[in-house]
């Protein structure tokens, strides 16, 4: 056990001294290992932060539906319940015709024609249902019950969706879902990338290191103390990689906002992105940290097996 | 301690076995000379005995193991139980003399302890005291094998394998050389010495095993030799 520490201390103890010596030869390696964790990244935030924007236009958002006078408190008991029964339903809000008048006289308080319109005739404004979905990318159930016809037949007039803001929802689910796949594919592809140039890599310090692979061989070397240093050193390639990509991109959100003094980019809400980044900071770290070790270590694994052949003739 | 039976290793049919039906006895703490012309088979044999290479058919058993049943990861295993010596010595040329030799100990997981107490007695076994911070070119051909052969018994091997160890020196360092592997012999490692040199054979009275054309011609105790 403790001949294995020791063999262990000297495989990190080699890999650390063979990286201060190919650093040249790595920085391709990790400029591209660099790329791929900073899009990774990216990815996450930006994603994050479109979701967010989602969610907040998502609950201002309700339905409307304007009752008819002559509707029987039993139908419109009957209708809420219906309406609350709905699986998308988040929540369902009754507001008489009275209440109806008084919310329409606090929201036009500072307009005093309107208000003397309204009391020079009886009532005109119906009562009214306000509902709240919990997804509005699965409105259409709510829809379909509502245009039913014995449910049509209790409302005034068809009911309101607040069409500009379902709009803008869905071009930002639109937009998320196009830049999550694009984000996907460029991992993958750089990753691949990552991985070829790491192979090369090692293939360049496999050759100059020849003749120092066969005496280890020949002395007895196992062959995981030989792979072990090459898998070390692409490790140190993946950590260095994850914090410059952290740093980028806190680069990006932080010092770029400031610079912007704005708080949105577009559809992007910067401010929110620098919160959820600063508020994660150190898992992402530990996420970069992980998978830039992984994408390091796995391409070494491969590539000296290879071309670190141990099969005997 | 070593034994070989009916071993053959071809490379290629058109060139004919590089060794042909080889059997081989040698005992614990012998000191064994194989001799031959280039192209005899004795660096086949070697590379036989330390597992890089396989026999197209025949039988190699060494300290115990049988080289048949033997899986390829513990080829390192065995490795370490010998010690070996090549001619062109295989020294790390940008690491000084203690760590080229400090190295065989490093690999097998040997404690800072154990490798500054190790190193300093194998370099002393070999002639070396006061060398250890010189690098591979500042030394002479003689005392670069030197260190190839502290390297290959500062693990302490029951057998020690030196190829043509003396190939390249001039007959005083190729002597010192081989005055090292007898003193080696004598603390009880088994020898096996790969040689054409006639007059390191004739001087050193010991086995001798004639390789030709790949076939053990003869195989005599205490002998002298004629090329």
């Amino acid at each position: 056990m403790k001949r294995r520490l020791i063999t262990f201390g000297r495989i990190i103890q080699t890999g650390v001294l063979n990286f201060m010596r190919n650093v040249g030869i790595a920085a391709a390696a990790i400029a591209v290992m660099v790329v791929t964790l900073t899009i990774l990244l990216m990815s996450v935030v930006i994603n994050s932060t479109f979701s967010n924007t989602i969610a907040q236009i998502t609950s201002k958002i309700d339905i409307s539906v304007y009752l008819k006078d002559s509707d029987s408190q039993t139908q419109v008991n009957k209708l809420l319940s219906d309406l609350k029964a709905l699986p998308n339903t988040q929540s369902v809000q009754y507001l008489n015709k009275q209440q109806v008048l008084a919310q329409y006289e606090q929201q036009n308080a500072g307009n005093q024609q309107l208000q003397l319109a309204i009391n020079e005739t009886s009532n005109p404004l119906p009562a009214t249902i306000h509902i709240k979905t919990k997804n509005l990318n699965e409105i259409a159930g709510i829809k379909s019950f509502l245009v039913k016809p014995d449910i049509a037949a209790l409302q005034s007039n068809p009911p309101s969706y607040s069409g500009s803001l379902e709009k803008a929802i869905n071009n930002i689910t639109h937009a998320t879902n196009i830049l999550r796949e694009l984000g996907v594919i460029a991992v993958i592809v750089f990753a691949v990338i990552c991985a070829l140039i790491i192979f090369n890599t090692i293939q360049m310090a496999i050759f100059n290191r020849r003749d120092e692979i066969q005496i280890m061989r020949l002395l007895g070397a196992s062959t995981s103390y030989i792979r072990g240093p090459f898998v070390v050193e692409s490790a140190i390639y993946g950590i260095l990689a994850a914090v410059a990509s952290i740093l980028i991109i806190n680069f990006l959100f932080v010092t770029a906002s400031s610079t912007l003094q704005a708080t949105t980019l577009g559809l992007l809400n910067i401010g929110y992105a620098n919160n959820y980044f600063d508020d994660h900071f150190w898992l992402f770290l530990t996420m970069q940290i992980v998978i830039g070790i992984m994408i390091g270590a796995v391409s070494a694994t491969i590539a000296t097996r290879r071309y670190l052949k141990f099969k005997i003739k | 301690m070593i034994l070989l039976d009916r071993v053959t290793k071809t490379y290629s049919k058109a060139m004919g076995p590089a060794l042909n039906r080889v059997s081989l006895h040698i005992e614990p703490k012998e000191f064994v000379i194989v001799v031959g012309q280039s192209g005899a088979g004795k660096t086949t044999l070697l590379r036989l005995l330390t597992r890089e290479e396989m026999p197209s058919s025949g039988k190699i058993i060494i300290g115990g193991i049988d080289y048949d049943k033997l899986k390829d990861k513990d080829i390192p295993l065995v490795r370490r139980k010998i010690g070996v010596v090549f001619q062109d010595f295989k020294l790390l040329p940008n690491r000084s003399v203690f760590e080229n030799v400090s190295f065989a100990l490093e690999i097998v997981g040997a404690s800072s302890h154990e490798i500054k107490n190790m190193v300093p007695r194998v370099l002393e076994i070999v002639n070396l005291k006061g060398k250890d911070k010189n690098m591979p070119l500042e030394l002479s051909g003689g005392e670069r094998q030197r260190v190839a052969i502290a390297r290959a018994i500062v693990r302490q091997p029951r057998i020690l394998i030196a190829d043509e160890p003396t190939g390249n020196l001039d007959p005083k360092h190729a002597w010192d050389v081989i005055k090292v592997l007898e003193k080696i012999n004598r603390f009880g490692t088994t020898v096996l010495l790969t040689t054409h040199n006639v007059a390191i054979v004739n001087k050193l009275k010991r086995r001798v095993v004639t390789l030709e054309h790949g076939k053990l011609t003869s195989d005599r105790a205490h002998a002298s030799y004629k090329l």
